[in-house]
């Protein structure tokens, strides 16, 4: 298994609103490895996006994180041969600190939703990318000594030519045509696709070693879909860069993620390798996920399933497992009084179902 | 499949352009407004002829008295010294007459006396920009005969030249409507962004103090500020104290305007994502969030300049601005504060048609600018 890179325990996000508190995310642990794919999945509203957020300490307003643990492995840069891990509890940052903004972008990058909204209008595409490298990246100085070739690095920031030199070069990385012109094209010059891309060249021009992906792919067509899917896993092949994939398209989960957590109602429900999740789902809210897919082919004039009753209203969250008044396997006496935990039930496939507890 | 080369296989021909940058459209949208062009120009005019050139344009220099005491204007004819028609303009003298009924002299057109006016004549020394010692003047009299004069909007009660003091009194009045913008636009913007991403106890201060400074009397409130002002303080000290004083009055109207823009746009995405890339407080105010409050500013600032060269001249005009070694236009305003003068030296209003086109071409240019700084907008 490969190293850990962000840790995250027990996490618990509140937001005090006028007409109560909602947990928004409840207890949500789960780790993310370098090099490796997560993909959160679940229904809107469930936390994935608080989730994502709580990571770089940028939870909006209302909401406040209450408990839990957010750690990050920082890789330490070493004079000598190895690299050690620093950890860092994220939580425990000043939200508006010196230390979070060095995080933030540099080492873990986040893409949101909408990409038609996400550039300053006023800025090129090139002067966005060069924004986040002259925050974030250094350059090696390499200076060679008079008899060995000893290479002593020390860093320093980028300067504008080189600034627009990265911007040009990720702008090809991410399949831009024509990059040296693109790099001075204004948001609303550029396509959806484009845009969303533009986001990508940003979050990855300073090398991240983490990549919080929000649904990058909700507003674009499947054709450009494919194209990022593929311009993300190919960085991550080159980069060693682990991915936190946020999506309720269960297909590209399918096709991006290495393990897959489940979360509903700010609750994680389930947790499994990609593989086990499509052939061997345990919890029922996951079956019914799953069930819910439209399939080419299906022969039979069935309906589509859908998951029977709606999101239960998150100020009077049903007592006992919060899905149970949905659950087609409800055990009454059980489900309505118990809390159910999380529960291991394969190799690293842990269930939160009283359906796998011993009560 | 889809992903194969096919897109390389057409090449589209090359274009220079690919399409127009925002401050070209502003431009093109600008320039097809007529007042707006004509505003603008006048503006240039203004600047260059009063603020830069004000010593080469104007005949006489501002300490410059001459024996004429209310002399009305002379006017221009198209006389040589015969009295025979020719291109070059001329202006009659002047010879003074006594009334007995009124027991007051006067001085009427002589029109046997004609002066003629050059160009490019040596005149009285200056020192252009302050630097470069010149006596070259845009036109006069034969600077080889003492008696010729040319006073073409008249001379006040000390025999100064009114032309030439217009001219100079615009340098003062349109650089304190200028200079006084420059400093609302920024303190009025920073307080405005600053108010309206942070929010809270911020906003709430500042919001109170905009509506304060509103709400308080304008002229009172001008009357404390410049009686505070201690009278042993040297004239550019009290013109720089008032444009302080005018913008401190003013900064607010803009305040709540970029306030204002700056609530809707910081829950934009973009402001999201650029915090999320590392951006700090100051970056993304300053970087991110202002320069979408720009344009609007822009305009708002072009259409307060003449409420500021107003103000200058209402308070000179009252004695409470600038004070008579400056001179401005509502110094020189100061002079007919009489009906004694409007009856008989009227000439002395001439300042006013000025001050009336300054504020006019400020207003078409403001307006014009409004339509172009939203280039993508419909009309």
């Amino acid at each position: 298994m490969s190293e850990p890179l962000v840790e995250v325990k027990d996490l618990k996000v509140e937001f005090a609103v006028r007409d109560g508190i909602v947990h928004a995310v409840d207890g949500v642990s789960f780790t993310v490895y370098r090099g490796r794919t997560l993909g959160v999945i679940g229904e809107s509203g469930c936390g994935k996006s608080v989730t994502a957020k709580a990571i770089l300490h940028m939870v909006p307003k209302p909401g406040k994180i209450t408990g839990g643990e957010i750690i990050y492995y920082r890789r330490v840069r070493n004079d000598g041969a190895g690299q050690t891990t620093e950890p860092v509890n994220i939580i425990q940052l000043d939200p508006d600190g010196e230390e979070i903004r060095k995080i933030r972008g540099g080492e873990i990058a986040m893409i949101f939703q909408e990409p038609m909204s996400s550039l300053t209008p006023v800025y090129t595409a090139g002067s966005h990318i060069g924004e986040a490298v002259t925050l974030h990246r250094l350059i090696p100085v390499r200076k060679i000594g008079d008899q060995m070739v000893e290479t002593i690095q020390a860093h320093r920031g980028v300067s504008k030519q080189e600034a627009r030199e990265i911007a040009i070069e990720m702008l090809r990385r991410v399949g831009i045509p024509k990059p040296q012109q693109r790099v001075d094209s204004y948001p609303h010059q550029l396509s959806g696709g484009q845009r969303q891309r533009v986001m990508i060249a940003i979050a990855l021009s300073c090398e991240p070693a983490m990549l919080i992906a929000d649904e990058p792919t909700t507003a674009l067509d499947v054709s450009i879909e494919a194209q990022i899917l593929d311009i993300m896993r190919e960085l991550q092949e080159t980069t060693e860069m682990a991915i936190m994939f946020i999506t309720h398209n269960l297909g590209v989960i399918a096709e991006m993620a290495d393990e897959v957590c489940v979360m509903y109602m700010g609750k994680e429900v389930e947790q499994a390798s990609t593989v086990e999740i499509f052939y061997q789902p345990r919890h029922p809210y996951t079956q019914a996920l799953l069930k819910s897919i439209p399939r080419v082919g299906r022969k039979s004039r069935e309906r589509l399933a859908s998951i029977t009753g709606m999101v239960p209203d998150p100020f009077h969250l049903p007592p006992g497992c919060v899905f149970h008044p949905r659950c087609p396997d409800y055990m009454p006496g059980k489900c309505d009084h118990l809390m159910p935990s999380w529960t291991q039930v394969g190799e690293g496939h842990w269930v939160r179902c009283l359906l796998y507890e011993e009560v | 499949m889809a992903e194969q080369a096919a897109p390389t296989t057409i090449r589209a021909p090359e274009r220079k352009q690919i399409s127009q940058s925002y401050w070209s459209l502003v431009w093109w949208k600008f320039k097809k407004n007529r007042l707006a062009i004509v505003g603008g120009v006048l503006i240039i005019l203004f600047y260059t002829i009063c603020g830069l050139f004000a010593e080469f344009f104007a005949p006489y220099t501002l300490q410059y008295q001459s024996n004429y005491l209310e002399a009305r204007p002379q006017p221009i004819v198209f006389k040589d010294k015969a009295g025979n028609f020719s291109l070059r303009p001329a202006v009659y003298g002047l010879r003074s007459e006594i009334d007995a009924k009124l027991r007051k002299r006067f001085f009427v057109v002589d029109e046997t006396r004609i002066y003629p006016l050059y160009f490019f004549v040596k005149g009285q020394p200056y020192k252009l920009f302050g630097l470069i010692p010149t006596d070259i003047h845009l036109f006069g009299t034969d600077p080889a005969d003492p008696e010729a004069h040319a006073f073409l909007f008249g001379t006040d009660r000390l025999g100064r030249d009114l032309f030439s003091r217009i001219i100079y009194g615009g340098r003062l009045s349109l650089l304190i409507g200028l200079l006084g913008q420059i400093l609302t636009f920024i303190f009025g913007t920073v307080m405005g962004v600053i108010s309206g991403y942070y929010g809270g106890i911020t906003d709430i201060v500042v919001q109170r103090m905009t509506e304060f400074v509103g709400a308080f009397p304008d002229i009172p409130l001008f009357m404390a500020l410049a009686a505070a002002i201690p009278v042993t303080w040297s004239p550019i000290w009290v013109y720089f104290m008032l444009t302080l004083i005018l913008v401190f009055i003013r900064w607010g109207g803009l305040a709540r305007q970029v306030r204002g823009i700056i609530l809707s746009l910081r829950e934009r995405e973009y402001v999201l994502a650029a915090r999320s890339f590392g951006a700090s407080d100051r970056r993304l105010m300053f970087r991110h969030l202002l320069p979408g409050t720009l344009s609007h500013c822009i305009v708002i600032a072009t259409l307060m300049i003449p409420g500021m060269i107003l103000s200058e001249t209402a308070l000179s005009w009252l004695g409470l601005g600038l004070r008579p070694p400056l001179t401005s236009w509502g110094v020189l305003l100061q002079e007919v504060t009489s009906v004694r003068s409007i009856r008989f030296a009227p000439w002395l209003l001439l300042p006013v048609p000025f001050v009336i086109l300054a504020v006019l071409s400020f207003n078409m240019l403001g307006d014009g600018l409004r339509d172009a700084l939203d280039p993508y907008g419909g009309r």
